[in-house]
This record gives C-alpha cells, sequence and structure tokens, in this order.
C-alpha cells in the first residue's frame, strides 16, 4: 500500500494576480474593456475634479454677506447663515433647545431598539411608542405645564421634515397592518373595504393626497372643527403611506407557511389571538427592510408639502434662495439639501440591507 | 466489466499537460496529466472540494486554466474565442442541476443549438431532436414545458438537448447528484446506452455501481491532483493508495 | 382560510356560531363605512352652501381667463375650462411617455453597465444609481429648473448651434416642420417603406426556419427606410417646410420651443427614474441563473445569441412587473410639475382653475379620477401580460 504525498500548494503565476492580475481581469481584459475604461476614465475626469474645485477648493466657507463670496466657487457662507432656518424654520431662536431635546431624547430611547441582545425589547418598544409621541408634542408645541406654546405655523426646515416623516410612519404603520389584515380575510364586505381603500391610495400621486387634505377636509368636517395645516397635511400622509405599508405587510403575511396559521389554530387560539402572537411577530419581522424602504419613500415625499405652504428642509432653503440678499444661490442651496436628504435615505438603505442580510440567515428553509 | 482501452499511438481524444488552476490564491488543480483515446469512458471521483468538477469544467472552457495545456481532438483551449466555440460544438455537457431553458418546450430545448449555431433548418433539426428524444425514451414529452416534467426527465431531456449536436465528447458533472432516488435508475440507463454506443465519456459521480458497469478508467481525485487511476476492477478490489482505500470505505456501504 | 378556531359549536348563537357572527360582523363594516360617508357628504353639503360655492359640473363650460404656455391643441383664453383640462391632460402625457421612454433607456444601459465586469464602469453606475435614487424627485426638479434652466443666459445671448437651435432661460428653440407641397407622396414612401420593413423580417423569419441561412433584416432594411422616402424627395422635392427660430426684439419668433418648464421636468424625471429602472434590469439579470448561461455556452451559442435567445427572455419575464410599477411612479411624478408651473393637468386644473372656481370637490375628483383610471389600465396590462408569458409549471 502507497502512501501518496501531496504536491506543495504554489503561488499562482504573477500575471494573474495581485494588483497587476486584477488590473487585466478587470479593467483591459480585452480590447472592447479596454476602449470602456478609459472611456469611463475620461467620465470621471470631466465631473470630479470640476466639482471638488468648486465645492472645497475654491469655495468660500466664513463670512456673513453676500458680498463675501468673492471667489467663484461655492458661497457656503449662505448655508451658514441660514442654517439656524434650514434645521429649525421660524421656530423662535431661544426656544431651540426644546427641538434639540425632542431629538436627544428620540435618539436616546431609541437606541435600546437597536441591541440585539436587549431583553423584552417588544414591550420596551410599545412603551417608547406611546411614551414618546406625547412627550415630544408636549416639547414641541408647549402649551401647558409650563412650556410656552409654539404653534405649528412655525415649525419648519428638517425639524418639520423630521416630523412628518415620524408621524407618518407612526401613525401609517397600526393602519397598514389592520389593511393587510383585511385584505386576507375571509370575510367578503371587509376584503372589498380594504382592497378599495388601498389600491386607491396607491393610484393616486401624493399631491393630489396633499391637495385633497388641505382644501378638502375643512368641507368634510362639521363647522367650527377644524384641523391646522400640519394636521390636515400629516392626514393626507398618514392615509397615503398606510396603503404601500398595507401591501409590504401582505407580502410578509404570504410568505408565512400555512402551517403555522393552521398550527396556532389548532392549539385554539382565535384570529386575534393567532394574529398578535403566532404569524404577526414572523410576518413583521421578514418585511422589515419592505418597511424601511417604505420610510425611506415616505422621508422623501415630505418635500411635497411645500406644494400646501408648509416649510420643510426643501421649501425652507427654496424660500432662502429668493431672498434678494442672497440672489443666486440656487445651486448651493439645492446642494445642500440633497446632501441633507442623501444622508439620511441613504444611512437608511444601507441599514435595510444590513438588516435584509442579518435577518436572510435566520429564516433558512 | 469492460477492459482498460490499450493507449495506442493514436492522437489522443483529450489531452491534459501539466495543467494548473488557481481561485484567487486557492491552488485547485496541480499538475493534471489525462489522456482520454476515443471511445474511452471515464469515471472521476473524489471528496467534495478535490476538484473533480473544476476539471472537467477546464474541458469545454466553463473554468480557465492558468497553466498548462488542454488539447480537445486536435484544438488546443487558449484564449481564442474561435477556438473555445469549435471544442465546445464537438462537447456535450450535462450539469447536477439540468439547467434546461425554461422559457422553451423541450423540443425547442433540443433545436435551438442546432439551429443557432449549426445553422440547421428547423425541419432537420426537429428531426434529430425527435431522433435523440427516443433515444432517451421520452418522445411523447416534446412539446412539454421542463417545469411540467420530473426530475429523470428532465435530466434525460437534457442529455438528448447535449446530443442533438452531435458531440464527440459528453461530460458529466454529477449528472444524478440532484435526483431523488427513484429516478437515478433511469438516467444512469441512457448513459450506458450512451456508453455501449461508442461515446467518449468523461462522468464526475458517486454511482460506484456505473462505475463498475461501464467504465474503462477509474481516477481518484484529492486536493487537485490525481491520486490514482486504474481499470475498474483493479481499482475497487486493490487500491493502491491509503488515500483510495480510505475513500472507498467511506462512500461503500 | 378555513381554521379549526372557528369550525361551528353546537348550539350556535349569534355571539358563538362564527359564521353568524362574520355576516354580523360585516354587516356593521359596512353600515359604519355607509354612515361616516353620509357624515361626510352631509357636512360638505352644508358648508357648501355656507360658502356660496355650486356645486355640478357645469363650470366645465365656464370661459377660463387664464393663457397656458404650453399648449398641445389650439387653445386661447376664451376657452373652456372643460378645455383647460384637456391641454393639461395631454402634457401630462406628454412628459411621461418622454419621461418613460429616455428613462427606459437610460435605465437598461445603467442595468446592464452595473453588471458589467469592468469595474470602473460597474463602480460608476454604482455611484450613479445610488446618489440619484436617494435624492427626492421634486429637489431634482427644482434643481434642473431653478439652477440650471433659469440660470442660461437671456434670448439674446443664446447658446446657439449655427442658427438653428437657441438655448436660453425661455426655452430651447428648434425649426418647426410644416408640410409641404410634397408631404402626401413622401408619407406615403414612409408607410410603404415600414410595411416593406415587416414583410421583410417575415420573410427571412421563414427562410431561416426552411434553411437555416440568416438573412441580416437591419442591414436590408436601412436601404429601404432611406431609399423610398429618399426617391420620393427626389421626384418630388421638398416635403417639409420648415419655420426658423429668428431673434426680434427681446425674443424669438417662429420655430417650435421647448419650455424650460418641460425640459427641467423632464430631465429629472427621467434621471430619477432611470435609477430605479436600472436596479429592476439588475435583478432580473441576476435571477437567471448561471448554469442557463453555462448550458447555452456549452452547446457552442456564442455570447450575442446566448443573451438574446436564452438569457433576455427570461430576465424579461423578471424585470417587466416592476417595470411598469416604475412607469407608474412616473406618470404620478409627473403631478410634481406643480412645484415649478409646468401646465400639466394638477397644476392647471387642480391649481389655477380650483382656485378661480372654488369647486373643490369636483376638480380634485376629476383629477384623482383619471390617475386613478390610468393605474387600473396599467395594472390589468400587467395582470394580462403576467399570465400569458408565465413559464408553464406543474
Amino acid at each position: 500500500m502507497q502512501t501518496h504525498t501531496f504536491k506543495p500548494d504554489l503561488p499562482p503565476p504573477a500575471l494573474s494576480v495581485g494588483v497587476v492580475g486584477w488590473l487585466r481581469a478587470n479593467l483591459f481584459s480585452s480590447w472592447f474593456n479596454t476602449l470602456l475604461t478609459l472611456f469611463a476614465a475620461y467620465l470621471v475626469w470631466l465631473i470630479i475634479p470640476p466639482l471638488i474645485q468648486w465645492a472645497l477648493i475654491d469655495a468660500d466657507w466664513t463670512g456673513t454677506t453676500r458680498a463675501d463670496c468673492t471667489s467663484g466657487g461655492a458661497c457656503w457662507v449662505f448655508v451658514q447663515q441660514r442654517f439656524g432656518q434650514f434645521m429649525y424654520g421660524f421656530y423662535p431662536t431661544e426656544l431651540r433647545w426644546r427641538v434639540d431635546l425632542t431629538l436627544w431624547l428620540a435618539v436616546i430611547g431609541a437606541a435600546p431598539l437597536f441591541i440585539p441582545q436587549m431583553p423584552r425589547k417588544a414591550i420596551y418598544g410599545l412603551v417608547f411608542l406611546v411614551v414618546y409621541p406625547l412627550l415630544a408634542y408636549w416639547l414641541l408645541h408647549g402649551g401647558f405645564f409650563g412650556l410656552t406654546t409654539v404653534s405649528t405655523s412655525r415649525w419648519g426646515g428638517l425639524m418639520l421634515t423630521l416630523v412628518i416623516a415620524a408621524v407618518g410612519i407612526a401613525g401609517a404603520l397600526p393602519l397598514g397592518i389592520v389593511l393587510a389584515l383585511g385584505r386576507r380575510s375571509d370575510m367578503p364586505a371587509i376584503r372589498v373595504i380594504c382592497v378599495t381603500f388601498i389600491e386607491f391610495w396607491r393610484g393616486v400621486p401624493l399631491i393630489t393626497v396633499l391637495f385633497m387634505s388641505s382644501v378638502m377636509l375643512p368641507l368634510f368636517l362639521p363647522e367650527g372643527l377644524s384641523f391646522d395645516k400640519l394636521v390636515r397635511a400629516l392626514i393626507g400622509v398618514i392615509l397615503f403611506q398606510s396603503a404601500y405599508i398595507a401591501e409590504v405587510v401582505r407580502g410578509g403575511l404570504q410568505a408565512i407557511p400555512k402551517g403555522q396559521y393552521e398550527a396556532a389554530a389548532a392549539m385554539g387560539l382565535g384570529y386575534w389571538r393567532m394574529m398578535g402572537l403566532v404569524i404577526l411577530p414572523q410576518a413583521l419581522k421578514l418585511v422589515i427592510p419592505g418597511i424601511v424602504n417604505t420610510f425611506i419613500a415616505l422621508f422623501k415625499d415630505t418635500s411635497l408639502v411645500i406644494i400646501i405652504g408648509l416649510f420643510d428642509l426643501l421649501n425652507s432653503i427654496k424660500q432662502a434662495t429668493t431672498d434678494p440678499a442672497w440672489l443666486g444661490m440656487a445651486t448651493e442651496g439645492y446642494v445642500f439639501a440633497a446632501l441633507i436628504f442623501w444622508i439620511f435615505c441613504f444611512g437608511m438603505s444601507r441599514y435595510s440591507q444590513h438588516l435584509e442580510r442579518k435577518l436572510d440567515t435566520g429564516h433558512k428553509r | 466489466m469492460p477492459e482498460a482501452i490499450k493507449q495506442t499511438s493514436a492522437e489522443p481524444m483529450i489531452l491534459m499537460e501539466g495543467v494548473h488552476k488557481w481561485y484567487g490564491q486557492f491552488h485547485v488543480l496541480k499538475d493534471i496529466n489525462l489522456s482520454v483515446q476515443q471511445g474511452e469512458r471515464i469515471v472521476l471521483c473524489g471528496p467534495s472540494g478535490s476538484g473533480k468538477s473544476t476539471a472537467i469544467r477546464c474541458l469545454n472552457r466553463l473554468e480557465e486554466h492558468q497553466q498548462g495545456r488542454i488539447i480537445i481532438d486536435g484544438t488546443e483551449l487558449t484564449h481564442d474565442l474561435k477556438h473555445i466555440e469549435a471544442v465546445r460544438r464537438e462537447v456535450g455537457m450535462v450539469f447536477q442541476h439540468f439547467n434546461l431553458f425554461p422559457h422553451l418546450t423541450v423540443l425547442q430545448n433540443c433545436t435551438l443549438a442546432p439551429m443557432w449555431v449549426r445553422k440547421m433548418p428547423k425541419r432537420e433539426a426537429e428531426e434529430v431532436a425527435m431522433h435523440y428524444l427516443e433515444r432517451v425514451r421520452i418522445p411523447e414529452q416534446a412539446h412539454k414545458y421542463p417545469g411540467q416534467l420530473s426530475g429523470g426527465q428532465q435530466q434525460r431531456v437534457a442529455i438528448a438537448r447535449a446530443l442533438c449536436m452531435k458531440p464527440k465528447i459528453m461530460l458529466f458533472d454529477e449528472p444524478t447528484s440532484a435526483l431523488d432516488p427513484e429516478m437515478v435508475k433511469e438516467v444512469l440507463d441512457t448513459m450506458v446506452g450512451l456508453a455501449e454506443d461508442g461515446m467518449t465519456m468523461l462522468c464526475v459521480t458517486h454511482e460506484m455501481g456505473f462505475a463498475r458497469t461501464v467504465a474503462n478508467r477509474v481516477i481518484f481525485l484529492d486536493k487537485g491532483e490525481i491520486v490514482e487511476q486504474n481499470e475498474p476492477n483493479a481499482f475497487f478490489t486493490n487500491p493502491q493508495n491509503e488515500r483510495t482505500k480510505l475513500f472507498l470505505s467511506q462512500i461503500i456501504h | 382560510m378555513q381554521t379549526t378556531a372557528n369550525a361551528p359549536r353546537p348550539g350556535g348563537s349569534v355571539w358563538t356560531d362564527p359564521k353568524a357572527r362574520a355576516w354580523l360582523f360585516q354587516i356593521i363594516a359596512v353600515i359604519a363605512v355607509v354612515a361616516l360617508g353620509w357624515f361626510l357628504f352631509d357636512n360638505t353639503q352644508t358648508n357648501l352652501e355656507k360658502r356660496g360655492i355650486t356645486s355640478g359640473f357645469s363650470f366645465l363650460n365656464n370661459s377660463a381667463g387664464f393663457g397656458i404656455a404650453q399648449h398641445l391643441i389650439d387653445y386661447d383664453e376664451s376657452n373652456s375650462y372643460g378645455r383647460v383640462f384637456v391641454v393639461g391632460l395631454l402634457n401630462t402625457l406628454l412628459v411621461s411617455v418622454i419621461g418613460i421612454v429616455l428613462a427606459t433607456l437610460l435605465g437598461f444601459l445603467l442595468g446592464v453597465a452595473r453588471l458589467s465586469p469592468n469595474w470602473l464602469i460597474s463602480k460608476l453606475a454604482t455611484v450613479y444609481i445610488e446618489i440619484f435614487r436617494n435624492i427626492p424627485p421634486l429637489l431634482q426638479i427644482f434643481f434642473w429648473y431653478f439652477a440650471v434652466m433659469l440660470s442660461l443666459p437671456g434670448p439674446r445671448q443664446s447658446m446657439g448651434v449655427g442658427e438653428t437651435f437657441f438655448l436660453n432661460s425661455r426655452g430651447l428653440y428648434m425649426p418647426a416642420p410644416s408640410p409641404a407641397d410634397n408631404f402626401g407622396l413622401f408619407a406615403g414612401a414612409v408607410i410603404v417603406a415600414i410595411i416593406g420593413v415587416v414583410l421583410l423580417s417575415r420573410w427571412s423569419k421563414s427562410r431561416f426556419e426552411a434553411t437555416g441561412k440568416l438573412f441580416p433584416v437591419s442591414m436590408g432594411s436601412i436601404p429601404l427606410l432611406i431609399g423610398l422616402p429618399g426617391l420620393a424627395i427626389l421626384l418630388g422635392g421638398n416635403p417639409l417646410q420648415w419655420s426658423v427660430p429668428e431673434l426680434s426684439g427681446f425674443n424669438f419668433r417662429g420655430g417650435w420651443v421647448l419650455i424650460p418648464e418641460l425640459m427641467a421636468l423632464t430631465l429629472a424625471l427621467t434621471i430619477y427614474t432611470a435609477a430605479f429602472i436600472a436596479e429592476n434590469v439588475r435583478s432580473g439579470i441576476m435571477a437567471v441563473s448561471h448554469g442557463q448561461t453555462e448550458a447555452a455556452r456549452s452547446l457552442g451559442m456564442p455570447a450575442g445569441k446566448t443573451l438574446r435567445l436564452v438569457i433576455i427572455p427570461q430576465a424579461l419575464r423578471v424585470i417587466i412587473p416592476p417595470l411598469t410599477s416604475q412607469y407608474l411612479n412616473l406618470a404620478k411624478n409627473s403631478s410634481l410639475a406643480a412645484g415649478i408651473g409646468y401646465p400639466d393637468m394638477v397644476s392647471l386644473f387642480a391649481g389655477t382653475v380650483l382656485n378661480q372656481t372654488g369647486q373643490a370637490i369636483e376638480v380634485i375628483a376629476i383629477t384623482m379620477s383619471v390617475y386613478l383610471a390610468i393605474s387600473i389600465s396599467i395594472s390589468m396590462l400587467m395582470n394580462w401580460y403576467n399570465k400569458r408569458i408565465a413559464l408553464i409549471e406543474r
């Protein structure tokens, strides 16, 4: 009986690995590829250096007025001067600490939900979701328990954008779950009502919804009962987004194997207990990435409230660019706005992809 | 049990000389030297990760080797696309997961390549296809879609599809590993029929019964190298190497 | 689904028999919805009376009294509100169709680029997608309109190509064709050429099936498409008259103008939607398992034919449903025109007309119905298409 001696591992030929190998494989593997690489490099050369030149090298960073923008580059003085308005809208300067506090409370309060090892997360989450909105409303709006009133017409900027997005998703999520359950119901009347509701809101643009809620809502309500503009917008946004959430949750409900429903029923659980204890926890976990994506879309959609005259981040910047003291700052303003939105949306989409990867391994079939 | 075919001085059908392959830094094929005559049936076996699939996939350039030479029926496999496509026309391959085209019927699966590569007229291609579908004993499924067939039927269609190009060599990459046990036999029977018609075959498989029945040579690969090769009788009853003996004891129980 | 929890129990009264409970629940729900509807309706009636706003659709016949910057059909201030609606609808469709076509082209290009083995190209495509997907479309529209279009020089300092195309802050001016004497013959020649191309491809397909020989249809069509109309021009003279824009005073006269609102809206919508389409295309192509490519290549099929006959048909099945959803989004996003004053349906009808007549209910109802009609027809088309091309399985 022979024993076979295995040959040693050799390193691969020099031209096929390392930097040279990578270049050959990825950029220059054929003449067509080489042409593409040159074309792409040309595009990069056309765009990146002028951009960096304008935005960073030639830009003006310090100063107080338009006259301080002497170079040909970006005038970030404009952004720096108006920063307060972009962040807080018309919120009184001396009371801005209340807005900051609200934000910090949100971050600190929500932080435990992101720690994987935290026990009893669901209960903590529910409590937080009930207590925090009340606290936030008190801090931002005031009017009782010692804080002065700041009416919603003075809310604006990034703060207003975040309020609309947060309230929007907080309202749309429970409503969407109920609609999704209703759409899958055995009872035909419920199903028809839910399907009609969902397809209606999904078929119309958000702008018409905002028009509707801002113009028609006062007509729908009895004399004397009126909502302020922000509340009308929030109602429209919540109804609109709930339809999209409903479709996302429906996908999750469909993905739960029939055996789960049967096992829960076999244990004697009624409909609501079955949904609440067995099905929904699994379904919602499955569609968290989809819900985050809906939230990203909602965050982008908040910019539409400009149409009904609310001063979110985009509108604040648009207003500022029409200020006679700061003419011609449109590019700087919109680039800044784009940067803020991009940071939020890209960050959230990265987080959603991370979640998808994490949850995927846990759901191996 | 068939005997080993004497290595004559005639041009081998397949010649691998000093073939090395790396995935990045990982040395997956080490100095493979193999010569296959026309009409030979070779079975490659070995533990998973030994490189046996990689080795046969190098023969139709689904994998690229970085060092050494591979010559198929006189054509050397290089970066030259013309050579590669010429080789692929003469080498048929059957995959573990069938890889039938789901949007085409069984008949269209079989006539696609003859019509578009060998430029056969449609009627002639369909005649050839029906001939091979009869060979694999499922002519009645010609107008069904792959999704409507069982695994064993799909694999037989895959064999017919490869045969429609009238290749000189057939490669099988674990053709029965993805099948339910009761369907393995129908596919193996088809392959035995092919062997009896004189097709040159290289087969990566765990089905040792098939090896005993049909193979002229069994080659055992481990860690990217050929450890032992012999005609089946000698291979199974009298392995020359510790590694081979260990492997055989693990798979034959 | 019928669950054992809902199996009827013996001696069921209304409260314990699930079927009866279900009926009761549904009746209550329907009553609640109807009651809510009635409540809202009643309030609306009262409020409308109080404000002296009339109801009904007769306002559509009233004269509008305002001009519109872009109208694809004839329009002036004396036309009715009904005509304003049609003008707005056509403008919405115009920007939607152009946007869909351009976004599809750009999106497919980017999707394929993202999958390219060339690292630089694929990274550039990825950067594009990640940037433009995450910036709100309204913001992109504002950027193109306020920061780009309106910053263009005035008419007197237009950027021009030759003396025929002019780009300035009022828009893109180009020559406008109108039919001349020979137009009839020319149009006839074009139609004949198109029919000829269709017949040619049919013939070449049957020839391929009969003999296996491929006829290059695209090469053969070009002489037809160029030659026949060219012959018509040679024989009969010029088929088209061109009205070239000319600077007179402070503005241009003659020719066509693409207003900056349309250009900004189209650019922004195209760039934004293309990023999403690119992702759909990429996931469609990636959904086709690599084994399909391997099988086709190992049969000797060259790369181009593999792509066309094996990969793309399967990829399209996965691409088209979300693609139509993106088309729908683009059509809905065209309503953002209201932000920059492009005269689309929302900004004309639900904007100006609503303000002038005060008949909010009717106007918004009409506007929403149009969008709903578009959504529903696209959904139905999608369902039909899906059923038709579904892979046939056991």
